[in-house]
């Protein structure tokens, strides 16, 4: 667990409470409730267009609630103002997406740094950091690559490094595999749920596939905008 | 697939005769196997047995045997606690799932919640393999991908039936 989570082991650090979220006038969260536990690992599971991507984007203070609360780590984020929602997303948040989303001008190593350099740390320090990952994701020799003279898994272990780089508390992560094949997921979501649980990231994964869900500590449910409780959940209700 | 508490539920709807537990039964279980009739027979002498059926006294009509069934509250416990509880996940489980959805819609039962249920099992199991196919070498690897992927077919059996519930109720029910 990175140095600066102090955090109660047991109690969540992101929750959603009672949600509401519309994209004009189609409802995408319908009083959505969610909580995560730190260093958990959650699979948020649905159909396409039943919520989970807007729930993630809730949760990760990118879209603010019409109504409902977020909290993270015991604040209110919906809350607080854009720069300050902006800073929480840079300083304590990581995030990978289906389509790794490089930056196609910067080399691997810039793109993993970006986060670094983002938060203010010095070039050499951040580049330093940086390359400490192509290592432990398998990318030795790339470096100098520029996103599109990598391959669809190469780019994504790149996302995976820079979501990760910066030790975030908590790591956003959109149908991260949904680009790839079989086997090139399975290899990415192996690095991510080893990396996360190595430096205690807590994981918020959106997945519509069962065999990436089976990576996560436990799985909910998002249909027609609300999260649906889990039966164990419900026999303990 | 349990023959005896499929025609345990379909006594639990109502009161029925052999014959036309076996008609209801080859018509949304059978599949193109049909149930003999002496299985049928057999079943139901065996439920009345264990107290779970009563048969009526024999009536008057065609056919090897007139008589009529009823569940008893034993019976109904038992469907019950078959419906809600996950079947063990594994391959080639459908043919049970599905007689456990189709009756569930019957009976007027939260179906939905079952499937729920199941889903759950089926993802603790798939955590469970590749917690297997992570720790253990290539060839068990191998063989969990096996399961991986029949658990996968089913879960998105699941999905796709707990989206359609609706319209299979209407067609199953009367």
């Amino acid at each position: 667990m990175s140095a600066d989570m102090a955090m109660p082991s047991d109690g969540p650090i992101v929750e959603a409470r009672d949600v509401y979220f519309s994209f004009g006038t189609t409802p995408a969260l319908r009083g959505a409730s969610v909580q995560v536990k730190a260093g958990e690992i959650l699979a948020v599971m649905g159909p396409s267009g039943s919520g989970k991507s807007t729930l993630l984007h809730c949760l990760a203070g990118i879209l603010v609630p019409e109504s409902g609360e977020i909290h993270f780590a015991g604040r209110r984020i919906e809350r607080l103002r854009e720069a300050e929602r902006s800073s929480l997303r840079r300083d304590r948040f990581g995030f990978v997406f289906q389509f790794g989303q490089l930056v196609p001008e910067l080399t691997a190593e810039e793109n993993i740094a970006l986060p670094l350099l983002l938060s203010g740390v010095r070039r050499a320090k951040a580049l330093g950091e940086a390359r400490v990952w192509f290592e432990r994701l398998e990318l030795d020799g790339l470096h100098d690559r520029r996103s599109g003279e990598l391959s669809g898994g190469q780019a994504q272990r790149v996302a995976l490094a820079r979501g990760l780089v910066a030790r975030p508390q908590v790591l956003f992560a959109d149908e991260p595999t949904g680009a790839l094949d079989s086997l090139t997921g399975e290899h990415v979501m192996n690095l991510l749920t080893t990396a996360a649980r190595e430096q205690g990231t807590t994981v918020v994964l959106v997945t519509h596939e069962p065999r990436v869900a089976a990576y996560a500590d436990r799985e909910v449910i998002v249909r027609d905008g609300l999260v649906s409780p889990l039966p164990s959940d419900r026999v303990n209700a | 697939m349990s023959v005896s508490l499929t025609l345990l539920g379909l006594l639990e709807r109502e009161p029925s005769h052999g014959y036309d537990l076996k008609r209801d039964y080859d018509t949304y279980f059978g599949r193109g196997k049909p149930l003999p009739f002496g299985q049928v027979y057999s079943t139901l002498a065996r439920l009345a047995r264990d107290g779970k059926v009563i048969a009526g006294d024999p009536e008057p009509g065609a056919g090897p045997e007139r008589k009529r069934y009823v569940i008893t509250e034993q019976g109904a416990t038992e469907v019950e606690t078959w419906l809600a509880e996950a079947v063990e996940p594994e391959p080639h489980l459908q043919t049970v799932l599905f007689a456990k959805v189709v009756l569930a819609l019957m009976l007027h039962r939260p179906a939905a919640e079952y499937l729920d249920v199941q889903r759950a099992a089926h993802l603790q199991r798939m955590r469970e393999l590749t917690d297997v196919k992570r720790n253990g070498q290539l060839v068990d690897a191998l063989l969990a991908d096996h399961g991986l992927f029949h658990l996968e077919a089913d879960l998105r059996w699941i999905d796709l039936t707990a989206a359609r519930l609706e319209t299979l109720a209407k067609a199953v029910q009367r």
